[in-house]
């Protein structure tokens, strides 16, 4: 008999061991004469599971997990005689955390080989650009428009907006630019996708080009991610060969390439218009907007910029119609969203749903709270300039407006969770600390206002009069949220506002025991 | 696995940048390329760099100042990036990174006297759902604790 096996090959499943796993399987199985073929997929995004390893059967995948390097002779062998084993998870398909997602952008991610053009077309992949080929410009701007898409990278911008106006716009050379520099802490589903599905970003790519009249795209991919740089390049590659890039996509009249390109390490390059310098070869420094990046952007031609998740969406927007993509959601918030759960937290990973879930449904519920054990006392939504929510807010709906109402922000989805050991004074500083470094320096209160921060949250973690250097963060924060070029500078007062507002009891002192009056 | 790299040469310089000068904003590429090469970017490098893009050398070194990535001279024979940000602080990231700048005897951001081990923050490895982490020369490690941090860092000094 031989076996087919899949295990991960995504980097979150391989910082935990994956490789060694595929190795010791192939191993014990020549030790054994079991024949086996061992398929590296992306992750299924259930990180506590990791290393993952699944097995094909009449009845479909059936998953074992989490599998160490000791644990493959006994699973091997449970697997060749038929018999149970102590990590047996039963299918894949029924484990209730996967089962209870809406997979619509990462449907394919963890089932099919990342490095296999074929795997993915028999998967449903290219439907959706072989529709828009079939449509046209105006038709497919209808549907992207008509799905409710909205820029996924933490703006919410309307991408069928967005993406008309880059069509009308009259110009020599028009640029797609795929914004991967996905530098919030706690998010890691454009590293997911990139590596697990990378055929999806380039057809949802090669959409964007064929709709606004652009022949050339760019993936900015930021340096920390070296896995999805290499899945990328080889599904190019491999893309280039069958016909899906290059001249003539599809066996159409269109042309689009593809290129890589690689950051250096500047958080603020995922700001677009930073991006855009940074692909330009310059410094990383923010443009002021307008000029919008779609009338003026790479090279100072129209370009479409959006995030990883954005260009994912579409290709089954236009696959199976803009309705079935604008059914799930809530409000203005239409479709699904693939939330990261991360940090201190049991059930950690990708978890895709229509908008509308709780915050406390999230962690609590799906997430099973801490993997510490202790109290969740804070969850910060949204990266480093997402605020911290305590658990009074757990009722909020996850949802653009929702958030923004209560003075946070989904930004790009990842939830990082705090148990009850944090310091919110830390976490404040660190936000002030985070934006100093990470500033490009153009604009007065990003630049010098994250730095007078730091030394201002300083002096009430020296307890120097902690009242009025309180009011002085609070105004500064008033300065950069309403006087920066950009979100780094703008939204940093976020973490930190929220911080002091719902935790005011870790800023302010406890009150030593009064002594009598003498 | 300790990367090596070749030493500083100029001809060898110039054929990088000559490799990759026709791209359109070429200058973080041609860097890249540099320091994947020399495991640095070396100060007669930047005029090079700056002659083949028609660039003053000003702009290539303000580029090269801008972005962490690049070094201005050679790191340590191992190279151990620990995740400082959030969601790695709330998974202990605190108190590993304070443990192993004690047991390297060096601040983050720094090299061993015996140029053996460079310590570096690193914010966000994308791991956070496996947090805290770490890299070891390109190699990525999830959940750290103090086990597999001190199993790490008798690695480095090898």
């Amino acid at each position: 008999m031989s076996l087919r096996l899949f295990v991960s090959r995504d980097a979150g499943a391989i910082a935990v061991g994956a490789d060694q796993v595929a190795l010791a399987l192939e191993q014990a199985a020549a030790g054994r004469g079991i024949a086996v073929e061992i398929v590296r997929t992306g992750s299924r995004g259930m990180y506590w599971l990791e290393p993952l390893v699944e097995v094909a059967t009449p009845q479909g995948r059936i998953a074992f997990g989490p599998v160490t390097e000791a644990d493959v002779p006994s699973l091997l062998d449970a697997l060749a005689s038929n018999t149970p084993h102590l990590l047996r998870l039963g299918a894949t398909d029924e484990i209730p955390w996967l089962k209870r997602q809406t997979r619509l952008t990462f449907a394919r991610c963890g089932v099919i080989d990342p490095r296999s053009l074929d795997d993915y077309r028999a998967h449903g992949g290219y439907k959706g650009l072989e529709r828009a080929l079939s449509l046209g410009s105006d038709a497919i701007l209808n549907e992207v428009t008509a799905s409710g898409l909205r820029g996924r990278g933490g703006a919410g911008f309307p991408t069928g907006i967005k993406w008309k106006t880059v069509t009308q716009a009259k110009a020599d050379r028009k640029f797609i630019v795929c914004n991967a520099d996905e530098g919030d802490s706690g998010t890691f589903a454009d590293r997911m996708i990139m590596e697990g599905d990378p055929f999806l970003v380039i057809e949802g790519m090669t959409i964007a080009g064929i709709t606004v009249g652009a022949t050339k795209g760019y993936i900015y991919i930021r340096s920390e991610y070296p896995h999805a740089v290499e899945a990328m390049n080889a599904a190019i590659r491999a893309a280039k060969r069958g016909g899906y890039l290059g001249d003539k996509i599809g066996g159409s009249t269109h042309s689009f390439d593809l290129e890589v390109r690689v950051g250096a390490g500047a958080y603020v390059c995922g700001e677009e218009t930073s991006l855009l310098e940074s692909l330009e070869g310059r410094r990383g420094i923010v443009r002021a907007k307008p000029p919008l990046p779609a009338h003026h952007g790479l090279f100072g031609k129209p370009t479409v910029i959006n995030n990883v998740l954005s260009f994912a969406a579409v290709p089954f927007i236009l696959a199976e119609g803009a309705n079935a993509y604008a059914d799930f959601g809530m409000g203005r918030s239409r479709g699904t969203m693939p939330i990261q759960l991360a940090g201190n937290i049991r059930y950690g990973g990708l978890y895709e749903t229509a908008f509308g879930v709780t915050l406390g449904e999230l962690v609590d519920d799906i997430g099973g709270g801490t993997f510490t054990g202790r109290p969740v006392r804070a969850v910060q939504v949204g990266g480093p300039l997402g605020a911290y929510f305590p658990r009074a807010l757990f009722d909020t709906p996850f949802d653009y407006e929702a958030f923004a109402a209560r003075d946070g922000l989904i930004g790009h989805g990842g939830i990082v969770v705090f148990d009850d050991s944090v310091d919110m004074r830390r976490q404040a500083r660190f936000a002030m600390e985070f934006c100093a470094v990470e500033s490009c320096g153009k604009c007065t209160p990003c630049r010098i206002g994250s730095t007078r921060g730091v030394e201002t949250i300083e002096k009430i973690i020296n307890g120097e009069r902690v009242h009025e250097n309180i009011a002085l963060v609070e105004d500064l924060c008033n300065t950069m949220k309403f006087g920066s070029l950009c979100a780094l500078g703008g939204f940093t007062p976020y973490p930190v506002l929220s911080a002091l507002k719902h935790f005011r009891e870790d800023f302010i002192p406890a009150p030593t025991t009064l002594q009598a009056a003498e | 696995m300790t990367a090596v790299f070749e030493p500083w040469n100029e001809t060898r310089g110039a054929e990088i940048i000559a490799e990759h000068a026709n791209q359109e904003g070429a200058t973080l590429v041609i860097l890249h390329a540099l320091q994947e090469a020399f495991g640095y970017v070396p100060e007669a490098a930047i005029p090079m760099v700056a002659q083949a893009l028609n660039l003053s050398r000003a702009e290539v070194h303000g580029v090269f100042t801008f972005y962490h990535d690049f070094r201005h001279k050679p790191a340590g024979r191992h190279v151990l990036k620990l995740c400082r940000a959030e969601a790695c602080q709330a998974a202990g990231g605190d108190a590993l990174a304070a443990r192993a700048e004690a047991k390297l005897g060096v601040s983050l951001g720094n090299t061993t006297a015996d140029d053996r081990v460079t310590l570096e923050p690193i914010y966000c490895l994308g791991l956070c759902a496996t947090a805290p982490s770490a890299m070891l020369d390109g190699r990525l490690i999830g959940r750290l604790d103090q086990k597999r941090l001190d199993a790490l860092i008798v690695e480095a000094q090898r």
